[in-house]
């Protein structure tokens, strides 16, 4: 929440929901002194389709929910894709599935904010494991969004978001957050709202409330926002939105990379699981044992450079998650000459570094 | 209320562009009609948005030379809405089909409950024309469709009702062939709060098919089915969005962070674990913290994971604290250094912290539960044996005071520090010196 009034974010709109209602609940609170909106939504379709209006006129939005609230967004997630709209969506996860455990820790929906809408197209999602990192990755989210024109996803869960820690907020990072590349409000003959060539290439936005009149729809469309089904134009669309993306990966890649000399072992992880293998770290080490961790940070697209780079020299890579495995199955497709264990608990505990300890040899 | 009504038009916001509508559809006149309101009101395209469904009446945005917003089937109304509140010069006007109604029901009921200011055009033609002419909210009973061959059995949705009871400002109902539509809605666009116009037109393709319905149908069913026509809702109401901002400039509501300043060195040697487990509604969680915040008084890392159901003062509570000299990162306690067994609920949740203790650990049972099994020291206190007896919801302070007290896992002055803090600090200490009185056994 404070990542996000630090980086500027000036609408909200969200439905209750735990473990995300904290979110919404301060935001309604703060926005509004600050020259804010703050909105409860009648629900979540109605919450992410406010965003995406108000982002429309300039709006610095953001909203926030868990995995039920996600299936609800969906449709309108491949419409902020589409219409090329900047907005962050805070994923708190819970257990699942359906229902699942409300209160009860998990990290269920890495796939599903990657696959959680029509089409298949790109999308970011970034991972904070420490309360610091919601901050920086908060503010990184929405200088993403802007850069890329596109919903951003960061993907907490209910250990971050609801247990209470002593942080030391000096130390919180932050991150430049760029402003909207716009064009000029008061041009009255500005050109088209959209540009497919060079494929990949981010145009500035057009928004509502200036001097000229602003197109968007969700259907294919040419350059102009007008529907189209013409082959070309289409295939360039979409070549266009898959491309601002797939070819910045190394714009958009974070991940903590603590390599140890002559490591046998490397430890993956992100979110919460990644405070269980800092620890774990430090009790192998201390014993000896040969190890490397790395916390991967930008989970989409994947940072395949950085997992490859961490990966050097090493025998075996742990990937330990708190779901039947979702995210092991992209290092097994990475790095698919080493020996990958996948440490998977979908039972709503923790993993404890004891367990960690076992698997390093 | 009055319709500011030009007497010199200003120039069309309609384009170029033929309607791709079925020869006889009603949607074409009714775009005339908002062409013609959007004239006399001299609005230009940049001070208007339109948003469209999905549908025929989807296609409508593409026939004006205004801003546009064109979305997913029922969800027009929430992104007139954000815009609406961001920019709230803006006149934005919905167009949407009676399909919309239905699947975006539930946005119709909110926007007319908060009265925001923009206006919605239900081009109702009684039937889902894109796809097939499938029944829709709005499809009159015994009429029929392509999902309803035997004839409707659903009751029609009274839209201007709906929105008209639940607070909109305005609500007219009417036909494409109404001669004083585009007044309407110059009314409709004007009027500061949410404003609803349900104007009946033909589906030529499927419904006039399926019903020999006609123009002189179109009046005959509205009567037959006691929806009146005209506008039927007028009301003085403050607008949504400028409503907020009014309350807003009366907030100075700012996030100020409090920081704690350590006013002791750190002195715990090593990381400890104290847990909590009792009944929700039983002040678990505010009395873990206070054990959280003394720890930070001391210049220690603290860390705080409750446990609770999804109730909220009924069943277990369980809250887990780590304090730690060092950042803590595994937020996880296996093992506790104390535990506090509280009540019964608290007893179910406890066996695998019982199981996991050493002879190092103590447990502080309350009289009346079971006699734990762990190789911990357990003793047990009875908090409703105190005089006067400690209630119920007071019981977890009382016994972690004595708790802390006893054990020394933070120091209990800073824990009497933090306790006595605020309006309840009084109370507080109060428990807590009762607790600490508790004879252990």
């Amino acid at each position: 929440m404070r990542g996000a009034l630090a980086a500027g974010c000036d609408f909200f709109a969200g439905y209750p929901i735990t473990p995300a209602s904290s979110i919404l609940m301060m935001m309604l609170r703060y926005l509004p002194a600050r020259g804010g909106i703050g909105i409860q939504g009648e629900d979540e379709i109605a919450s992410i389709g406010m965003c995406i209006g108000a982002a429309m006129t300039g709006a610095r939005a953001m909203t926030a929910t868990s995995g039920p609230g996600i299936s609800l967004y969906s449709e309108n997630i491949g419409l902020a894709v589409m219409g090329e709209v900047p907005l962050v969506i805070v994923d708190v996860q819970r257990l699942g599935p359906s229902t699942g455990a409300a209160t009860t820790t998990a990290q269920g929906d890495v796939q599903f904010v990657r696959w959680g809408t029509g089409g298949g197209f790109p999308i970011i999602a970034l991972c904070p494991s420490t309360v610091g990192e919601c901050y920086t990755l908060t503010m990184k989210a929405f200088d993403l969004a802007e850069r890329f024109r596109c919903p951003v996803f960061v993907l907490a869960d209910k250990e971050i978001a609801l247990t209470m820690r002593t942080v030391d907020a000096g130390r919180f990072e932050e991150v430049p957050v760029r402003e909207r590349s716009v064009v000029d409000p008061a041009d009255t003959d500005p050109p088209a709202v959209y540009r497919y060539e060079p494929a990949g290439d981010v145009v500035p936005m057009q928004l509502y409330g200036g001097r000229h009149a602003v197109r968007f729809t969700g259907s294919t469309h040419d350059q102009r926002a007008y529907i189209t089904k013409n082959p070309e134009t289409v295939g360039a669309l979409n070549e266009h939105l898959i491309r601002k993306i797939s070819d910045h990966v190394d714009e958009i890649a974070v991940a903590e990379a603590d390599l140890g000399e002559g490591a046998t072992t490397l430890l993956v992880s992100y979110g919460v699981t990644a405070g269980s293998v800092r620890d774990t770290i430090a009790i192998a080490r201390a014993g000896g044992a040969k190890v490397s961790a790395l916390t991967i940070q930008s989970l989409w697209p994947v940072p395949e450079a950085l997992i490859r780079s961490a990966a050097q020299g090493v025998e075996r890579v742990v990937v330990a998650e708190l779901n039947p495995g979702l995210y092991a199955r992209e290092i097994e497709r990475i790095l698919s000459d080493l020996e990958v264990v996948s440490l998977a608990r979908t039972d709503g505990r923790l993993i404890a570094p004891t367990e960690l300890i076992e698997l390093i040899k | 209320m009055s319709t500011p009504i030009s007497l010199v038009p200003g120039p069309s916001l309609r384009n170029e562009a033929d309607y791709a509508f079925c020869p006889g559809c009603g949607h074409g006149p009714v775009l005339d009609a908002l062409n013609e309101a959007l004239v006399r009101l001299e609005l230009a395209p940049h001070e208007v948005v339109i948003v469209s469904d999905i549908g025929c009446s989807g296609l409508s945005d593409q026939y004006f030379t205004t801003s546009a917003f064109h979305g997913l089937h029922g969800r027009s109304i929430t992104y007139a809405s954000g815009i609406k509140l961001a920019r709230p010069e803006l006149n934005v006007v919905v167009i949407m089909g009676d399909g919309g109604t239905g699947i975006g029901g539930a946005h119709l009921l909110a926007a007319a409950r908060r009265n925001i200011g923009i206006t919605v055009l239900v081009l109702n033609n009684f039937n889902f024309g894109m796809t097939g002419g499938q029944h829709s909210t709005t499809t009159p009973t015994g009429f029929v469709t392509s999902t309803t061959p035997g004839g409707n059995l659903e009751r029609p949705l009274d839209i201007c009702a709906t929105v008209g009871v639940n607070g909109a400002a305005y609500a007219y109902r009417g036909t494409s062939f109404d001669g004083d539509l585009s007044e309407r809605m110059a009314e409709g666009i004007t009027t500061a709060g949410f404003a609803m116009l349900d104007v009946w037109d033909l589906c030529t393709a499927y419904f006039v098919r399926n019903n020999k319905f006609s123009r002189r149908k179109i009046d005959q069913t509205m009567e037959a089915i006691g929806l009146e026509p005209g506008v039927l809702y007028r009301r003085d109401r403050p607008e949504f969005a400028a409503e907020y901002r009014r309350l807003a400039e009366e907030t100075d509501d700012t996030l100020r962070a409090q920081p704690v300043v350590p006013s002791a060195a750190a002195s715990l040697g090593r990381r400890a674990h104290f847990v909590v487990a009792g009944s929700a509604g039983g002040r678990v969680r505010s009395t873990a913290r206070l054990v959280a915040e003394a720890a930070m008084e001391g210049g220690w890392w603290s860390a705080q994971r409750d446990d609770y159901p999804i109730t909220v003062k009924s069943g277990p509570s369980v809250s887990e604290v780590i304090i730690s000299p060092e950042e803590i990162h595994y937020s996880g306690v296996g093992r506790p250094d104390v535990l506090v067994i509280v009540s019964e609920d608290g007893w179910g949740k406890a066996a695998p912290y019982l199981e996991a203790m050493t002879d190092e650990g103590t447990v502080f049972v309350a009289a009346g539960l079971p006699q734990p099994e762990t190789a911990a020291r357990v003793l047990i206190v009875d908090p409703a044996a105190a005089s006067p007896p400690i209630a119920r919801a007071s019981r977890a302070l009382a016994m972690v005071g004595h708790a802390v007290e006893s054990t020394g896992i933070v120091p209990f002055d800073q824990f009497e520090k933090v306790a006595g803090r605020g309006a309840f600090g009084e109370k507080n200490l109060g428990l807590i010196a009762a607790g600490v009185e508790l004879i252990e056994s």
